[in-house]
């Protein structure tokens, strides 16, 4: 089959690799029939999370049809149409029974790795390095899916790919993202990044009854597809942040701050520069300047919520600021599980069609390409979607 | 070995006085046998204590003794020679389920992917066959030498002058619910003998990051059914020459 394998960074290539085959009794194989590259790629693209290996497929949104099923699978049949989440896990650890799906303590194979870095191991996560298990991914025509009679939510064949692919990450990321926010009535949320992830947080925190939503980037078609979604739009380029979050919300600044950028935040400010160079040189591995806003910002006994991925130490992060306004910070990979079928509930009943952040759709074999745009901004690209077999009924 | 040396009156002792106290007498109690063994005594002092007064220390590891030292390592792992670990993980599943599967013994290598087979002799023999250096295989018989159902194995290894290892495990329900800690303790003696040898080989530099693998293997198999693999999964080209 083909696949996309990282070599190094800024190195992916499309190969030819040999197909998937069912490696544990409660796998299924999943033919790829729509894939998509997510900013968390990116960090992989451009060398931020460690323990990569030449050779890695990556992927981890993807949906397709069942073609293979493990002794032990009870739940799925060949021929059903899925949408994998990107989390793996087990379904009968404490964390999976508490709903802690990206927290399950059987589902990476290296878990000696994350214990050394972590303290204790999180789940397995499809194609994003060996820290999380070094799972093969789906941008591919085929993938091996662990644990498929727990991940994979059938859809229906009324709804495309495009309405329900998200389902696989983007979707539960920003609306679990809007969820941490505990958002009450009369509730404003800022939200960092206006890439795919802070906007199905905008939206989401409407679904949630927020009264206002401001986004805020640089990047002008982002903050247009913002405002489609019914957020006012800061540009920071344009001044500080700060000041003029502080002057839209009477002073009390945002009940609720969302980090929706993670470990690659760029900007204009001095303390941006600074981590720009000390990552480039190495002397710091995440580079959290809009989390350090978002801390700033953010209203006394707000909510600090972070979907944005950091994996390693961050420097100068504003610790006095949150204790004294006793500040909350929730934060983690999504739990996957717990939002899926709620949410294509959502879907089914017209509150939102999460296909509107969708700007290329390609073959496979140009991602490589579709990597560099997507992570330049190029040709206003906000999501790509990658067809590895070609168009589909579907 | 004298059990009655074992347990209780050192225990009684040793918390009296204290364990800096203890250590001080340790050393003393060592200097003049061994160096090694004084050294050790600075890292742990109730341990070496046990070891210098020629406490059976390898039989402390299969849970021999009572209720006092249940949870001391080092009442149960003392002895200045051998190596000892200690490894515990909880697993969401009760005791029973837990100690029936274990005491299967012919169903250990399914997660101690050290041994080959085990084959039970009758209720308290054992015969085991585990990887040797350079593709070869080292056996040992094995007996229990204390088992208590629901809670607790004990065994050591027998084959005359090579019995040098002797462990236990432990099941507990943890608090609150939340499963059962499984609680693993191993002590042998390397180099001496094959066996010995062979186990040091097995456990290699660092034992307890062996046994904890084994525990999370036997988690995984009771909790998932399975254990996670990306073995034999595709992947792309390693080298850099570019694909057409
Ligand atoms: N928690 C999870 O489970 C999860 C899941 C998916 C993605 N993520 C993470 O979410 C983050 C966003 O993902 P995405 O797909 O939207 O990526 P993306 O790269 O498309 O979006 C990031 C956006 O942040 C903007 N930005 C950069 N610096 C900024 C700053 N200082 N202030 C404001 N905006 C800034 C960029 O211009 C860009 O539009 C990434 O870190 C990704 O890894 C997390
Ligand atoms: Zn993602
Ligand atoms: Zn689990």
């Amino acid at each position: 089959m083909k696949a996309l394998v990282w070599h190094a960074t800024n190195d992916v290539r499309i190969e030819r690799v040999p197909d998937p085959t069912i490696l544990n009794p409660r796998d299924a194989i999943v033919k790829v029939t729509t894939t998509a590259i997510c900013g968390s790629d990116l960090h992989l693209l451009d060398g931020y999370i460690p323990t990569m290996q030449a050779g890695d497929i990556l992927g981890h949104e993807f949906m397709g049809e069942v073609v293979e099923v493990g002794k032990e699978n009870t739940n799925l049949r060949v021929g059903d149409r899925v949408v994998v989440p990107f989390t793996i896990a087990c379904g009968r650890c404490f964390f999976c029974q508490r709903q802690m799906w990206s927290l399950c303590d059987n589902s990476n194979p290296n878990a000696w790795m994350a214990e050394k870095v972590y303290g204790y191991t999180t789940s397995g996560l499809f194609g994003y390095s060996h820290l999380t298990g070094g799972y093969a991914g789906g941008q591919a025509q085929y993938a091996r899916v662990p644990f498929a009679d727990v991940g994979p939510l059938k859809v229906p064949d009324s709804l495309a790919d495009e309405q329900v692919l998200f389902l696989s990450d983007i979707f539960p990321t920003g609306y679990m993202a809007a969820e941490n926010c505990e958002i009450q009535p009369g509730d404003t949320i800022a939200i960092w990044g206006g890439g795919p992830v802070g906007q199905m947080a905008i939206r989401s925190a409407f679904l949630l009854g927020a009264e206002r939503v401001v986004a805020i980037d640089d990047v002008a078609e982002r903050l247009r597809l913002a405002e489609e979604g019914g957020a006012e739009t800061l540009n920071f380029d344009d001044g500080d942040i700060f000041e003029r979050l502080r002057a839209m919300t009477g002073g009390r600044g945002p009940d609720a701050c969302i980090d929706a950028v993670g470990l690659e935040a760029h900007g204009a400010t001095l303390d941006a520069y600074v981590d720009r160079a000390k990552a480039a040189a190495f002397l710091a591995t995440d580079r959290p300047n809009a989390l350090r806003q978002a801390i700033h910002a953010c209203r006394k006994g707000g909510i600090v919520s972070i979907p944005g991925v950091y994996g390693g130490f961050l420097d100068k992060i504003p610790f006095g600021a949150a204790f004294q306004k006793g500040l909350t910070f929730k934060m983690g990979q999504t739990h996957m599980m717990k939002y899926m079928r709620p949410l294509l509930t959502r879907i089914e009943r017209g509150e939102i069609d999460p296909s509107f952040v969708i700007t290329h759709r390609l073959p496979l074999d140009a991602a490589p390409e579709a990597y560099k745009m997507f992570r330049d901004h190029k040709d206003a690209c906000i999501k790509v979607v990658l067809k590895p077999h070609g168009e589909t009924i579907h | 070995m004298n059990s009655t040396v074992n347990v209780a009156g050192v225990e009684r002792w040793a918390s009296a006085i204290g364990g800096a106290a203890l250590a001080a007498y340790g050393v003393k109690q060592l200097k003049d046998r061994s160096p090694a063994g004084a050294a050790l005594a600075a890292a742990g002092g109730a341990l070496i204590y046990r070891g210098a007064t020629g406490h059976c220390h390898v039989y402390g590891a299969a849970g021999i003794n009572t209720a006092a030292d249940r949870d001391d390592t080092r009442a149960a792992l003392s002895g200045s020679r051998g190596v000892n670990v200690e490894e515990v993980v909880t697993i969401n599943a009760d005791a029973d389920a837990l100690f029936a599967f274990w005491r299967r013994f012919d169903l250990l290598p399914s997660f101690m992917t050290h041994l080959i087979s085990v084959t039970e002799i009758d209720e308290r023999h054992s015969h085991w066959v585990a990887k040797a250096p350079a593709g070869r295989t080292v056996q040992w018989h094995a007996e229990i030498i204390n088992e208590v159902p629901g809670e607790l194995i004990g065994w050591r290894t027998l084959d005359g002058a090579d019995v040098v290892s002797a462990g236990s495990v432990r099941f507990m329900p943890a608090i609150g619910g939340r499963g059962t800690e499984v609680r693993v303790r191993l002590q042998y003696n390397p180099p001496a003998g094959k066996v010995g040898a062979a186990l040091a080989w097995l456990l290699g530099h660092d034992p307890a990051a062996t046994i904890r693998e084994d525990l999370r293997r036997f988690k995984q198999l009771m909790e998932a059914g399975e254990t996670p693999t990306t073995a034999g999964q595709p992947r792309g080209r390693q080298s850099i020459l570019n694909y057409d």
